[in-house]
């Protein structure tokens, strides 16, 4: 079956591999970003240049990005890896700030007392800081989600298949029907992204819900 | 990879005449400052008009978030495919372009007004308007005053995004960096497209850059909160 | 001066705010609006100044309607102050005082000039004029606000909660700087607070407003604290009545000699005539604390003190005078004038004194206060009328600007 001239095989297709590369990004980005956001708070001279170098990152266009990382990693341009690499690094550039802002909304009093408690530094941040700093950051995630998602769609134009694909192939033809395929596809993974991170944040905040009701 | 690069950059050839990185880079800077200016005249009052008066804030909020799931290639070639069989001559190639960009950055700057004018102290607001301010003095001596630096952070993420999407429009035909990294691509020379991504992340950042210190200058040393 | 007649608001969804208010802030004086939350005072006090429009009734401003001027030309003339102060961050001190006067169209020079001197009024001059608020205290942030509230030269000030947002300590050195300005300024005053003690403290008139917006008394501070006009009254300024309507009653108690020792001195082994505890003073009468003649062996050093006690001063309340009384060690008062010993008091007399004096006799509900002048016999101590007095202790407290001899 076709949906709009493109066959539901290739829309799949396509989708699993656009979901791959917006999405391992966001999980290795996040797992890097809690770290590095931690160390931003702990030593105050480390802040400003971590939350700086971060910014950076994300101020290089995707394409741009794109084009050069095979250069620095030795792959092939067509290589999704370089996606993969390029995504991470936005994902840590937009999560390092979220992480630091999201663990210094835990308040200071219950990190003292976990302190006074006996939680050693990493278990505190472990067991007591990211649980309560799950809702900054899971705001945050969402955020780099959606974002990544649609930037994802820009390395068509360097040959790698996800749903930008669509849009090349269908202007290539002078067709709208698949580049609207693929428009729709991305806005569907977005809302999708979003409303799992979302659904796990719940998940993880259980007091949350119990304090609204 | 290093050395082929580095022939391609300092090959005075690629600097000079109408493709040349002088003409590119201005003509990119162009496209994207129209832009900005474009998408500020109409996203900057509508921000003002929704955080002063609190009417309209689904629209900010909504416009917000779902604007950064849309992919801005996808968008481009819907533009041009539906545009382009209209227009003609050289402007053909440029105005579905520049109208993507147009519509692009304006979420951000209003998302950006909208929040800088609604965190403005509520007391401040009190005190303006019951020491006799009246409404559109509190809006330009207090609200826009204080929303500041929020209104440039949005206005730099707007800018980041337009230049971002202009190096993309170049696969539609318009001028500027994003040339090199297309035609590059056509032609399979990698000094070419590597050089142009390097010079387009080098005017990214140049740009955020004047930015900052713009934002330095006008906003009110007042308002530096982390100071 | 500032008349309510018959002011209410009601809102939208039915809630009435204010029902049918009618005071009169007398000028030149300071009216405190209090009452628990959600009696109406911040509603009361903001229509006068329009922040809120009333529903029904008058407001007269030195004789002059004012709903019939434009809300924004109104507030040019009558200060303004708020609980976090609302200061603009992005402007300057110096700038944010002189918001009125330029709102006004005064000369830069001139409205310059006066941002200075309403800064050195409040006790920020020199340098705080080019600072920002983000770098002030609480306390200096509320006083900026104070000083921007004055530099439009008003007539008429209001103020809602203004010292609320400041630590305890902050909070009352504020409330003193604030009546002493007062005095050599005169301005006619409406302030609203939630805290009892602070309207008295304060106000020369206190309304006291019960949930729903209506006046439940008016008078002043010393009739609310003897007169209560009901029960919700009375349990609104709270326990203690009796004691802390002292603080606004003075009259003659006799003062005894007191026999001193001073420091360095021998202790007479004869003892004093008045039992086993001596005063102890340094060179210059000053009251340095008690010893008991058991303790001390030989000369008299500071070790051998007993601190503890208040002093009273000698031309000051009953409730200074009885509380000197009830905290000495030895059981007398200790008097002083200038810090310097003047005699000691006896608790038995002070009590007669109390039960003697005629305490004012006034009628429970008033709108106009012109007989309520005819009855007072005191003031309270920091109003400089009549005589100079401590500084009150507040809740049996001793602060740190309390001298502890006795």
């Amino acid at each position: 079956m076709t949906i709009l001239d493109v066959p539901a095989s290739e829309i799949v297709a396509l989708t699993l591999d656009h979901v791959y590369l917006a999405g391992l990004p966001l999980v290795i980005g996040l797992l890097l970003a809690i770290p590095l956001g931690w160390m931003a708070l702990r030593r105050a001279w480390l802040y400003a240049p971590v939350i700086a170098s971060t910014g950076l990152l994300y101020t290089i266009p995707s394409l741009a990005l794109f084009i050069l990382l095979p250069g620095v990693l030795g792959t092939q341009i067509l290589d999704p890896l370089n996606v993969v690499v390029a995504m991470t690094l936005y994902t840590i550039a937009l999560l390092t700030r979220t992480v630091a802002d999201g663990l210094s909304s835990v308040p200071e009093a219950t990190r003292q007392a976990a302190t006074a408690m006996g939680f050693s530094t990493v278990r505190r941040l472990f067991q007591v800081e990211l649980p309560l700093a799950v809702p900054v950051i899971a705001a945050g995630l969402r955020v780099a989600a959606v974002s990544n998602v649609s930037i994802v769609s820009v390395a068509a134009l360097v040959g790698v298949q996800q749903l930008g694909i669509l849009f090349t192939d269908g202007f290539n033809r002078n067709a709208i029907g698949p580049i609207v395929v693929g428009v729709v596809g991305c806005l569907f993974l977005a809302l999708l992204f979003d409303a799992i991170i979302l659904g796990i944040a719940r998940l993880l905040t259980p007091w949350q819900r119990a304090v609204a009701s | 990879m290093i050395g082929p690069v580095v022939e391609w950059l300092t090959d005075p050839a690629n600097w000079e005449g109408d493709r040349g990185v002088i003409s590119q880079t201005l003509a990119h800077l162009e496209y994207s400052f129209i832009a900005l200016l474009l998408a500020a005249l109409v996203a900057v009052p509508l921000g003002l008009y929704i955080g002063h008066t609190g009417r309209g804030r689904v629209v900010v909020v909504s416009a917000a978030g779902g604007f950064r799931a849309i992919p801005s290639l996808g968008v481009l070639f819907i533009a041009v495919l539906l545009l382009l069989p209209r227009l003609s001559g050289e402007a053909a190639f440029e105005v579905p372009s520049l109208i993507v960009l147009f519509i692009l950055a304006i979420p951000p700057i209003l998302s950006g007004v909208y929040s800088g004018v609604q965190q403005v102290d509520p007391s401040a607001r009190d005190a303006a308007k019951g020491m006799g301010m009246t409404g559109r003095q509190v809006l330009f001596e207090v609200e826009m005053p204080c929303a500041l630096p929020l209104i440039f952070s949005g206005m730099r993420s707007a800018m980041l995004q337009i230049i971002a999407t202009a190096t993309i429009a170049a696969i539609v035909g318009l001028g500027g960096l994003g040339r090199y990294l297309i035609d590059g691509q056509a032609t399979q020379d990698y000094a070419e497209m590597a050089s142009g991504a390097l010079l387009v992340a080098l005017l990214a950042l140049a740009v955020d850059f004047v930015f900052g210190l713009v934002q330095r200058l006008v906003v009110s040393p007042g308002l530096a909160t982390n100071g | 001066m500032i008349r309510l007649e018959g002011v209410t608001k009601r809102f939208a969804d039915g809630t009435v705010a204010v029902d049918d208010l009618s005071v009169e802030a007398p000028e030149g004086k300071i009216t405190v609006l209090v009452g628990p939350s959600g009696c109406g005072k911040t509603t009361s006090l903001r229509m006068i100044n329009r922040m809120i429009e009333p529903t029904s009734g008058r407001i007269l401003i030195n004789g002059e309607d004012a709903l019939a001027k434009k809300p924004a030309q109104l507030r040019r003339s009558i200060g303004y102050v708020i609980q976090h102060a609302g200061l603009f961050p992005h402007r300057t001190v110096l700038a944010n005082v002189t918001t009125v006067p330029t709102l006004l169209k005064w000369d830069k020079a001139k409205a310059r000039e006066r941002g200075m001197e309403v800064l050195e009024l409040v006790g920020l001059g020199g340098d705080f004029a080019k600072r920002y608020p983000g770098q002030l205290s609480g306390g200096q942030q509320q006083r900026v606000g104070v000083a921007r509230a004055l530099a439009g030269d008003p007539e008429v000030m209001l103020m809602d909660e203004p010292f609320s947002a400041v630590d305890p300590v902050v909070r009352e050195g504020l409330q003193d700087e604030f009546l002493k300005l007062q005095e050599s300024l005169g301005t006619t005053i409406v302030m609203v607070t939630h805290d009892i003690d602070e309207a008295i403290k304060l106000g020369d008139r206190i309304a006291v407003l019960r949930e729903g917006g209506q006046l439940a008394q008016f008078s002043s501070p010393d009739d609310l604290l003897a007169h209560p006009a009901d029960d919700f009254v009375a349990s609104f300024v709270g326990r203690d009545r009796g004691y802390r309507a002292l603080s606004f009653q003075h009259a003659e108690v006799p003062v005894h000699d007191e026999e001193v020792v001073r420091l360095g001195e021998r202790l007479d082994s004869s003892g004093g005539s008045e039992g086993p505890w001596r005063l102890v003073v340094d060179e210059e009468s000053r009251p340095q604390g008690w010893v008991h003649d058991s303790e001390v062996h030989g000369e008299v050093t500071a070790q051998d003190l007993q601190l503890g006690g208040t002093l009273a001063e000698r031309d000051g309340s009953l409730r200074g005078l009885l509380d000197a009384a009830l905290s000495s060690p030895s059981g007398r008062g200790v008097v002083t004038h200038e810090g310097r010993l003047v005699g000691t008091v006896d608790p038995t007399e002070v009590l007669q004194v109390i039960q003697a004096v005629e305490r004012p006799r006034g009628d429970s509900i008033r709108t106009h206060d012109d007989d309520l002048d005819a009855d007072q016999t005191g003031r309270p101590a920091l109003r400089g009328e009549g005589s100079r007095a401590e500084p009150e202790p507040q809740a049996g407290a001793e602060s740190a600007s309390d001298e502890s001899a006795g």
